[in-house]
C-alpha cells in the first residue's frame, strides 16, 4: 500500500549561500494493508521528514514514493489532493482549523469531502467524538477555544472519520489520559483490522508495542556524517 | 476529466517591459489556485489577461464552456466573452467600490447579474438577493441600503454575493482581503472557503498574503518579474519551497 | 427673411443633419452622433429639436410647436416665431393641419398620420447614463445589447417606492433591439410611440439624433409582476370633460381648490368647440 524506493531528501538554502543540507538518503520501505509500522530514531533523525515526504508535503529529491499506486514524488497537485481526500489520512499533532466552524462539522468534513451523505457523516462524527469523551455540549462550538488535550482528540476523531486505506499518525497518543489512550489504540487496531496500512511515530513505547507490527529506524536513512 | 481552464503560454508586454510571460497551467473543476508574488511581479497582469480585462500579446486561455466545450476566450467574440463575465465567470476586485454600483441598493447590486441574463420577475429577483445577503452574513433588513452605508468588510461580502448569484463556475479574485482589518479578513476568508466548498467553485486568487493562500488555495503559483518561478501543492510550496525567491518570500513572513 | 438661409442653418449643415436622421431611421433607436451647431438660443431650450426641424422643413410645410402640450408657452411661441422668421413656413396650432410638429415633453392626443413628422426635444439621450456614467461603456452596452442595467433602475424604483415610480422619460426597447429614452414625455404617452408618423429625436447639447420609423414596435420595459402602466390623473378634464387625455393639475387658490385640464391645449379647445363640457366650463375660468 505504501512503498518507498530509494528516496532521498535534501534542503537547498538559496538564501544562505546555496547551502545544501541532505537529510535523508536511500530510504526504502514497504507497508502492506493491515500492517502498522513504527518509525523510530533519535529526535532529528528524520521521522517527521519521512512522514511529510509520504504525505507530499515535502518534495522528495529522488526516488519513488508510492501510495496506493500513485507516485507522490511526481504527481500533479490535484492527484495528491485526491489521494489525501480518498486514500491517505494524516493525523498530525496539532489541529489546524478555520475559526467559527463547529466541532461536529470539523470532524465530519473529510466524509463530506468524499461526497458522503450529510446525516451519515454527522452520525459517524458524533460517534467518534463520544468515544473520545468530548462532551456533547461542545460539539456545536469551534474547537479553537478548546484545551490542548481536547483539540488533539478532535484532531484524532477527524483523522479517523473516513476509513482511509493508508494512514500516517504523528504521536497519536501523546498527552492523552489512560482512558482516551486506550480508545485511540483501539481505533488503530480497528483500522488495521479493516486493512489500513499505517505508518506512525510513537514515543509512547507501550502503545508502540501494542499496535505496531514492526519498527523501522530512520537513522539508517540519515546521510553519512561526512555531510 | 476536462480542465475547466487551460492556460497556454500567456504573455503580456508593456513595450519592452514584461508584464508576464510563458505562463501555462490547467485548472480543474473545484480547484482553487493561488498566485503569489510581490507588487510588480505580474500577478495582477496575468489575472486580468485570464479574466479578459486585458488582451494578452500571446497565448491561449481555453475555458470549458457549458454549451460548446473548450473555447479560447482570447479569440472569442467580445459579446461572448462579456456574457461569460456575467454568467460563468466572476471577478472580485480588491476594492469593493470597483466591483459594486455605489449608487444602487444592495438588492439591486445583487440582482443586476440576474436581470442581465434575463430575469424579469421583481419578486423572485428580490428573494434571491435577500437569500444571498443571508449567505454572506448581511442582515436582510439592509437590502434597500446603498453600499455607501456599509463597512468595508460588508461591501466586500456584498461584492461576493453580487458575483456569485448567477452560480459561476470560475471566480477570479484580486487581493480579496486587501485593505481589510485582520479580524474582518478572517471572517471573509472563512466565508469564501465555505462558499467555494459548497458551490464547488474553481477559483484563481491573486494575493501577496501567504496566509490567505494557505487557507483557501489547493495549489500555488509563485511569480517574480513576470515569470512563474515555482508551482505546486500549496502546503508543499510553503513548507518546502524549492526556488530561492519562494524561500525568501516564505521566510519573510513575520511569525505571530 | 433674406438675411437668413432657409430655416437658419446653411445647406451643408442641414445635409449633415439629414444624413444623421436617415441613419437614425435605418437603425431605429440608435443614437447617431452629429455635429450640433450653436443656435441662437441656450442649450436646454430645444437646440437639438430646432436643428432637426430645420433640416426637415420644406417651404411647403406647416409647422406646429408644443411645449408640455401647450402651443402658447414662451418656448413654443419663440421657436414658432423663429421658423416663421427664418423659413417663412406656415405655422399652426392645430395638430391635424401640421406636417412637422416639434414637441417638448408630450405627444399630441390626436392620432398622428403617415403624412406627419414629429420632432422631440431631448435633454439627455442616453437612458443608461444615470447608472453608468461612462459613455464608452454605455456605447458598448448598446452595441452588445447588455440592458440588464436598465432593469436595475426599475428595480430600484420598486424597492424604494413600491411601484415603478419613473413617470416620464420611461425607457423603451425599439424594434426589439435598442433601449431608448423617449425624451421626458409622460409614460402615459409611451403606448403612442407606435404610430404612423415619423418620429425624430434631437439632443443639441449631447449632439445625438435618433429616430423611430412609422409602425415600429416600441415596448416599455417592465417586470412580469410589475407590468408597465400608462398612468394619468384619475379625473376627467374640467374644461372639456375628456376622460382619456393627459391632464395638468392647476392650483386655483390658497384654499386648495384645484382643477385638472388637458395638457394638450389644441385637443381641449377643439373638443370644447365641438360642444363638450367639463365640470368648470360654465364658470369660464380659462
Amino acid at each position: 500500500m505504501i512503498e518507498l524506493k530509494d528516496v532521498s531528501k535534501s534542503f537547498t538554502l538559496h538564501n544562505q549561500g546555496g547551502a545544501v543540507i541532505p537529510v535523508m538518503t536511500g530510504a526504502s520501505l514497504q507497508v502492506a494493508p493491515g500492517e502498522c509500522v513504527a518509525l523510530t530514531g533519535a529526535s532529528g533523525a528524520g521521522k517527521s521528514t519521512l512522514m511529510r515526504v509520504i504525505y507530499g508535503n515535502y518534495l522528495a529529491a529522488s526516488g519513488q514514493v508510492l501510495v496506493g499506486g500513485l507516485d507522490v514524488a511526481q504527481a500533479e497537485p490535484r492527484e495528491i489532493l485526491a489521494l489525501r481526500r480518498e486514500t491517505l489520512g494524516y493525523v498530525s499533532q496539532f489541529l489546524r482549523v478555520v475559526p467559527r466552524v463547529p466541532t461536529l462539522d470539523v470532524v465530519a468534513e473529510p466524509l463530506l469531502a468524499i461526497g458522503c451523505d450529510r446525516q451519515v457523516a454527522m452520525d459517524k462524527a458524533a460517534g467518534l467524538l463520544a468515544r473520545l469523551n468530548i462532551p456533547e455540549r461542545l460539539w456545536s462550538l469551534s474547537p479553537t477555544t478548546f484545551s490542548g488535550g481536547e483539540q488533539q482528540r478532535v484532531n484524532i476523531a477527524r483523522g479517523f472519520a473516513h476509513d482511509y486505506p493508508a494512514m500516517l499518525l504523528d504521536e497519536p497518543t501523546a498527552s492523552l489520559d489512560a482512558q482516551n489512550r486506550e480508545t485511540v489504540l483501539s481505533l488503530i487496531e480497528e483500522a488495521k483490522a479493516r486493512g489500513a496500512a499505517i505508518v506512525g511515530i510513537f514515543h509512547d513505547v507501550g502503545a508502540r508495542d501494542q499496535v505496531c507490527d514492526r519498527e523501522i529506524n530512520v537513522s539508517d536513512f540519515t546521510p553519512g556524517v561526512a555531510a | 476529466m476536462t480542465p475547466l481552464l487551460q492556460v497556454k503560454g500567456i504573455q503580456k508586454l508593456y513595450g519592452a517591459r514584461i508584464g508576464c510571460t510563458g505562463v501555462s497551467f490547467d485548472l480543474y473543476p473545484g480547484e482553487v489556485m493561488g498566485i503569489v508574488g510581490e507588487s510588480g511581479s505580474g500577478k495582477s497582469t496575468l489575472l486580468n489577461c485570464l479574466a479578459g480585462h486585458l488582451v494578452p500579446d500571446g497565448g491561449q486561455v481555453i475555458f470549458d464552456t457549458r454549451s460548446d466545450g473548450p473555447v479560447d476566450t482570447v479569440t472569442m467574440s467580445e459579446p461572448e466573452r462579456r456574457m461569460l463575465g456575467r454568467t460563468d465567470w466572476a471577478f472580485v476586485h480588491q476594492h469593493a467600490r470597483d466591483g459594486l454600483r455605489m449608487s444602487v441598493s444592495a438588492g439591486g447590486n445583487i440582482g443586476e447579474r440576474l436581470m442581465a441574463v434575463g430575469d424579469r420577475h421583481y419578486g423572485q429577483i428580490r428573494d434571491r438577493a435577500i437569500d444571498w445577503l443571508g449567505r454572506v452574513e448581511i442582515d436582510d433588513a439592509r437590502v434597500d441600503d446603498r453600499p455607501t452605508a456599509f463597512s468595508g468588510g460588508m461591501q466586500q461580502r456584498l461584492q461576493i454575493a453580487r458575483n456569485l448569484v448567477t452560480g459561476p463556475r470560475l471566480v477570479f479574485m484580486d487581493e480579496p482581503t486587501g485593505g481589510l482589518d485582520v479580524s474582518v479578513q478572517a471572517r471573509l476568508l472563512d466565508l469564501l472557503r465555505g462558499l467555494v466548498r459548497e458551490m464547488g467553485l474553481s477559483a484563481i486568487i491573486v494575493t501577496h498574503d501567504l496566509a490567505v493562500v494557505r487557507l483557501l488555495a489547493d495549489r500555488l503559483m509563485v511569480m517574480k518579474d513576470g515569470h512563474v518561478v515555482e508551482a505546486g501543492l500549496t502546503d508543499q510550496v510553503l513548507d518546502d519551497p524549492q526556488h530561492a525567491y519562494t524561500q525568501l518570500l516564505v521566510s519573510s513572513v513575520l511569525q505571530v | 427673411m433674406n438675411e437668413y438661409n432657409f430655416a437658419y442653418l446653411d445647406e451643408q449643415t442641414k445635409r449633415m443633419i439629414r444624413r444623421a436622421i436617415l441613419k437614425g431611421l435605418a437603425v431605429p433607436g440608435y443614437q447617431v452622433p452629429f455635429a450640433s451647431r450653436e443656435m441662437p438660443m441656450p442649450y436646454g431650450w430645444g437646440t437639438g429639436g430646432v436643428q432637426v426641424s430645420a433640416a426637415t422643413l420644406t417651404p411647403d410645410d406647416t409647422f406646429k410647436v408644443i411645449d408640455q402640450g401647450a402651443d402658447d408657452t414662451t418656448n413654443a411661441v419663440s421657436i414658432r416665431k423663429f421658423f416663421e422668421n427664418t423659413a417663412g413656413v406656415e405655422t399652426t396650432e392645430e395638430t391635424e393641419k401640421a406636417t412637422v410638429i416639434q414637441t417638448r415633453h408630450r405627444i399630441p392626443e390626436a392620432k398622428l398620420t403617415g403624412d406627419q413628422i414629429i420632432v422631440y426635444q431631448v435633454p439627455i439621450p442616453e437612458p443608461l447614463r444615470f447608472l453608468e456614467p461612462r459613455e464608452t461603456e454605455t456605447r458598448k452596452m448598446h452595441s452588445l445589447e447588455e440592458y440588464g442595467l436598465m432593469h436595475v433602475k426599475l428595480y430600484e424604483d420598486i424597492s424604494q417606492h413600491g411601484a415603478i415610480s419613473t413617470s416620464y422619460a420611461y425607457p423603451v426597447k425599439v424594434s426589439e433591439r435598442y433601449v431608448m429614452d423617449p425624451s421626458p414625455i409622460p409614460k402615459f404617452d409611451n403606448p403612442k410611440l407606435e404610430m404612423d408618423a415619423i418620429q425624430l429625436f434631437g439632443a443639441g447639447r449631447e449632439q445625438r439624433i435618433y429616430a423611430v420609423p412609422p409602425h415600429t414596435k416600441v415596448v416599455s420595459l417592465d417586470f412580469e409582476d410589475y407590468p408597465f402602466e400608462a398612468t394619468k390623473a384619475d379625473h376627467p378634464c374640467d374644461l372639456c370633460g375628456a376622460e382619456d387625455s393627459y391632464l395638468d393639475e392647476v392650483i386655483m387658490d390658497d384654499a386648495g381648490n384645484r382643477m385638472f385640464v388637458c395638457s394638450d391645449t389644441d385637443f381641449c379647445r377643439s373638443r370644447r368647440a365641438q360642444g363638450h363640457e367639463g365640470r368648470l366650463s360654465k364658470e369660464g375660468a380659462v
